[in-house]
């Protein structure tokens, strides 16, 4: 690991992002971006859950056996699942009880597995840490961009600010509906990725195979 | 690395025995598996117990709030707690249609009582799609200041699309008329049908009938209206049919004879 730690904090904002390069974490991504203020929790949410996470499983990677590892990390993105929770329906009502499902789905969301499995047992608590933050914050960077278009032109808003007056409250915009439902954030996080890898063209996957012509036979 | 630390330090205690063990021998994974779950158990109890208190009057006052709203005396910034002193809960014993002393009325809990089997009954006939209805539900009352019923705003709940919705229909005191309605608790989709909580499509409710002078339910929710009259209808929410049909039978199943009937009759004769 010759990264320094200010690269594993960037590195997966937009040159190893969750999402669009791991391809991780679609589930929730196109779950909870209906609404920005949502995803915004969302996003803070699952930073919290991969960073501490990732800095327990490193705390104890030396003495986790091997047969058990999954569960142990399991156990531990759960309690602190719970934590987070238990302090949003305690501090921000409102917001949790929109979010309720999905901050439970924070468990099985593939991103937080992914960096334990893949990081963590395999490196120092602290930067561990810091790469689970990193990539709490390259999946919120993702959630936030789906959100706005989600919610701008689904909805006619931005958290939950008026922007475009739909027509259901008497205004001229016509809220296209389909960016309501999650299938939209398929098409979005597609399109996303294909920026992603226009711009970086190092992202793109080499093929599995070479598509064979005829006249090579 | 872990032989490697087991080599330099000398265990100490029997904790440090155990982490000395090899990670993989079965001691240590039944060590390493039990200690965790007694340190995860106990982080989260404690959590979910120190935060229980402020947790409960969130929901106590959401609740209140929502309250509040159908009756139409809501604004942002009042003193929820007080400005709720003004409403009286009261027990409904839903088949007989009057109010029972047997249960303390602001700590009774619909919800709990509904999965109660002593407090509740299997439905066969379940347009809303509930299951178990409760034979007693809170009520609120509220009076005017010459102390004579103004209002009366009553539980209801049944399945949408996705999800139960929770809400309260407020009455005028004739029993007929309704002053508005509101869900506090639905998980319908955004922008869709949890439309249910947009104030224009809500602002409907306000003047419209239960029942025709013949006693006929005739409340609907639908595209167009009943044969009733427009009285009597709610427009649908454009895209989201089925949250309306969930929305039209919650409305008609505890509006009617196996909901509020009884009690809206005793209404309207002034036995209540």
């Amino acid at each position: 690991m010759a990264q320094t730690r200010k690269q594993m904090l960037t590195d997966p904002l937009v040159d190893n992002n969750p999402i669009t390069l791991q391809v991780l974490g679609i589930c929730s991504a196109l779950a909870v971006t209906s609404s920005l203020q949502v995803a915004f929790v969302m996003a803070i949410a699952v930073t919290f859950v991969t960073g501490f996470s990732s800095m327990f499983i490193s705390m104890l990677r030396n003495h986790i056996p091997g047969s058990i590892r999954i569960i142990v990390q399991m156990v531990i993105i759960a309690s602190l699942v719970i934590l987070v929770d238990q302090i949003l329906k305690a501090y921000a009502f409102e917001i949790s009880k929109t979010l309720s499902v999905f901050v439970g789905l924070i468990i099985t969301n593939c991103i937080v597995m992914g960096r334990a499995e893949a990081f963590a047992m395999k490196n120092p608590p602290v930067a561990s840490f810091i790469d689970g933050v990193g990539n709490g914050l390259g999946y919120g960077l993702i959630l936030m961009l789906v959100g706005v278009i989600r919610e701008l032109f689904g909805s006619g808003s931005l958290f939950g600010v008026t922007i475009l007056q739909t027509v259901n409250n008497g205004g001229w915009y016509v809220p296209n509906g389909m960016l309501l439902l999650p299938p939209s954030a398929f098409f979005i996080i597609g399109l996303i990725i294909w920026a992603f890898r226009a711009w970086k063209p190092e992202q793109v996957e080499e093929r599995e195979f070479k598509i064979q012509t005829v006249e090579q036979h | 690395m872990a032989e490697e630390t087991s080599a330099v330090e000398a265990p100490k205690g029997p904790i440090g025995k155990f982490l000395a063990l090899p990670t993989d021998s079965v001691a240590k994974t039944v060590f390493v598996a039990v200690t965790l779950c007694l340190v995860a158990s106990m982080v989260v109890s404690a959590v979910a117990v120190s935060l229980r208190p402020m947790q409960d009057v969130n929901r106590l006052k959401d609740k209140q709030v929502n309250i509040l709203q159908v009756a139409g005396i809501y604004e942002p910034g009042i003193d929820v707690a007080e400005a709720f002193t003004a409403f009286e809960p009261q027990v409904l014993d839903l088949s007989m249609g009057n109010f029972t002393t047997q249960f303390d009325a602001t700590a009774f809990d619909d919800r709990a009582a509904a999965d109660d089997p002593a407090l509740s009954r299997a439905l066969e006939n379940d347009p809303a799609g509930i299951g178990r209805q409760s034979k007693y539900v809170t009520v609120y009352l509220l009076r005017d200041d010459a102390g004579a019923l103004d209002k009366v705003i009553m539980p209801l709940h049944g399945y949408g699309l996705w999800s139960t919705l929770y809400g309260f229909i407020a009455l005028e005191e004739n029993g007929n008329d309704i002053f508005g309605l509101q869900f506090y608790e639905h998980a319908e989709t955004p922008g869709l049908g949890a439309e249910v909580d947009n104030p224009r499509w809500k602002a409907q409710w306000n003047g419209k009938r239960v029942a025709d002078d013949e006693g006929d339910l005739q409340i609907t929710v639908a595209k167009t209206a009943p044969p009733a009259g427009e009285d009597y209808h709610i427009d649908a929410l454009a895209g989201a049919t089925l949250t309306t049909v969930g929305v039209d039978n919650l409305v008609k199943f505890w509006l009617g004879e196996e909901g509020y009937a009884p009690f809206l009759a005793n209404l309207k004769a002034g036995a209540i």
